[in-house]
């Protein structure tokens, strides 16, 4: 066993180690095709001071401004996602006809642009957050209703069955059978309807809108203040990245017990 | 104590949609206390009485009857089951698993733990209450659900090909297990089986089963006394059943094929 774990932990380094490496090269390569002007400072600004301003925008506060108002409308778009895609999956699911119905038309919708609804968005909801947040949350609820559906649908029958030989009440299939079996796969779904609310939002932004992170990064590049630009995106790279980290150990930890 | 009047039962199968008689007119009297043995070619509605009995299977016509109580939907008072995959849950312990079925049986909360644990011991799986499923073998598993059925019990304890996932060599082990373990519980127990050897082995009397649609073709006794040694596996009486018990279903099972179009 320990030398199956010193193995895996080799393999881990090893993987750390390409990716710094991966890392250290672009950040190599985009500071020489800066500083020996292969690219002009208009387009891309140098490593350095753009590093310099995104501490900036961190240290003065400028850039938690933005960053508070794009949460604030994942808080409210993430959980409407999450409450209408749970709670319509369930009900679709408890029916084979409805299943057969629905979850073709949700996968369907899932497949176009769903950007293509933002202008209609826009005019019934403004340019405020109200618009943002309705996006977020469409975004965010297919692949929860679809994971949803998913789950309930494909627990397997033979649970159900015992369950209906040990007398179990309508309410004990439900919360102790059908919930806990369709969990992992929802949780996937509230994984993944997380992140596209958090992406849509701040595409949302970047069309139209007053406030934000994808405001702001749109604000500088129409200013063509390139490094104020980049610090932003470094910044929402970031945010994206932790946020991904943040729920898939959320994720894993939820479903611990299930391996 | 146990019977069927008159079952027969119609299913639409899969792909056609087609009206299939599984069982025709079947009757059957079992006695309390009794181990009987269903065994018959694929499709011939062997499992089919077996969860017409358990209540989880209307039956288009006829009746099951327990202590003379017509069976209209499962009864966990009176009636413990284990499948043929173990049926555990995955995301709860070997223990949970066992209390779960006293939970939804309506056992009062105190009460669920001694008898799970007391349960698991009889089983003798006791250091495996925190195991999770998947860390257990197909034979664990199966001792877990047969735990699980006995903690409810039950006078009734029906099986429906508890040994169809499990090797040829656990098979044996757990089936000789099975017979000593429930040799002392005087539970009436039916046994759902492809097998002819644990047929024989495990039961007072085996009902052999027709072709579709599945009638009782047969009916063979086994005079051997519970719990069952590993020598009647290999004396004269057992080989002779056994033999008995081939010919009788060879006949039903090549008919099956032919009526499936198996070439052969």
């Amino acid at each position: 066993m320990a030398t199956l774990a010193q193995r895996e932990k080799a393999r881990k380094l090893q993987g750390t180690a390409i990716k710094t490496c991966f890392i250290l090269a672009i950040l190599l390569a985009w500071h020489l095709v800066t500083t020996e002007g292969l690219v002009s400072p208009l387009f891309l600004p140098q490593p350095g001071e753009t590093f310099q301003t995104f501490i900036e925008i961190i240290a003065s506060g400028e850039a938690l401004g933005d960053l508070s108002i794009t949460l604030v409308e994942l808080s409210v778009a993430f959980p409407l996602a999450a409450l209408l895609g749970t709670i319509i999956g369930y009900l679709v699911s408890t029916h084979v006809y409805s299943i057969r119905l629905f979850e073709p038309i949700f996968a369907g919708l899932y497949a176009i642009p769903v950007i293509i609804f933002y202008p209609l968005n826009v005019l019934f909801f403004g340019l405020g957050v109200e618009s943002k947040i309705v996006h977020g949350a469409l975004f965010g609820f297919f692949p929860i209703v679809l994971n949803t559906i998913q789950g309930f649908a494909r627990v397997d029958p033979v649970l159900v069955r015992l369950a209906h030989s040990l007398g179990a009440s309508r309410r004990q299939m439900v919360t102790r059978i059908l919930f806990p079996a369709a969990l992992p796969a929802m949780l996937t779904g509230y994984r993944m309807g997380f992140i596209l609310s958090f992406l849509a939002i701040i595409g949302a932004e970047t069309i139209a809108s007053f406030a934000g992170l994808g405001h702001r990064i749109v604000w500088y590049a129409e200013a063509l203040n390139m490094p104020m630009m980049f610090a932003y995106i470094l910044f929402v790279v970031l945010v994206a990245a932790l946020m991904n980290m943040l729920v898939s150990m959320l994720e894993s930890w939820m479903s611990v017990e299930d391996k | 104590m146990i019977s069927a009047r008159n079952v027969s039962h119609v299913f639409a199968a899969h792909g056609t949609g087609e009206d299939l008689l599984a069982l025709d007119n079947v009757s059957v009297d079992i006695r309390r206390g009794e181990m009987v043995a269903f065994i018959g070619p694929s499709g011939c509605g062997k499992s089919t009485l077996l969860n017409v009995i358990g209540g989880l299977i209307d039956p288009t016509r006829g009746a099951a009857f327990i202590d003379n109580v017509e069976v209209k939907g499962p009864a966990p008072k009176k009636v413990a089951y284990i499948f043929q995959e173990s049926a555990l849950l995955p995301w709860a312990n070997v223990l949970d698993n066992v209390k779960v079925g006293l939970e939804f049986q309506g056992v009062a909360s105190s009460e669920r733990p001694p008898r799970a644990e007391k349960a698991l011991a009889t089983v003798g799986l006791t250091p495996f209450g925190k195991h999770y499923p998947h860390q257990l073998s197909g034979g664990m598993k199966q001792r877990v659900a047969l735990a699980r059925a006995l903690s409810l019990e039950t006078d009734v304890l029906l099986m429906d090909e508890p040994f169809a996932a499990l090797d040829e060599q656990t098979r044996m082990v757990f089936g000789e297990d099975l017979s000593r373990m429930l040799s002392k519980t005087n539970k009436t127990i039916l046994l759902v089986t492809h097998s002819l050897a644990e047929a024989v082995f495990l039961s007072d009397r085996i009902f052999v089963f027709t072709a579709r649609p599945g009638t009782i073709k047969e009916t063979m006794v086994v005079d051997e006394p519970h719990p069952r040694q590993p020598q009647f596996m290999t004396s004269d009486a057992f080989n002779r059943t056994r033999n008995r018990l081939y010919e009788a279903l060879r006949e039903e099972v090549l008919k099956a094929m032919d009526e499936d179009g198996v070439p052969r």
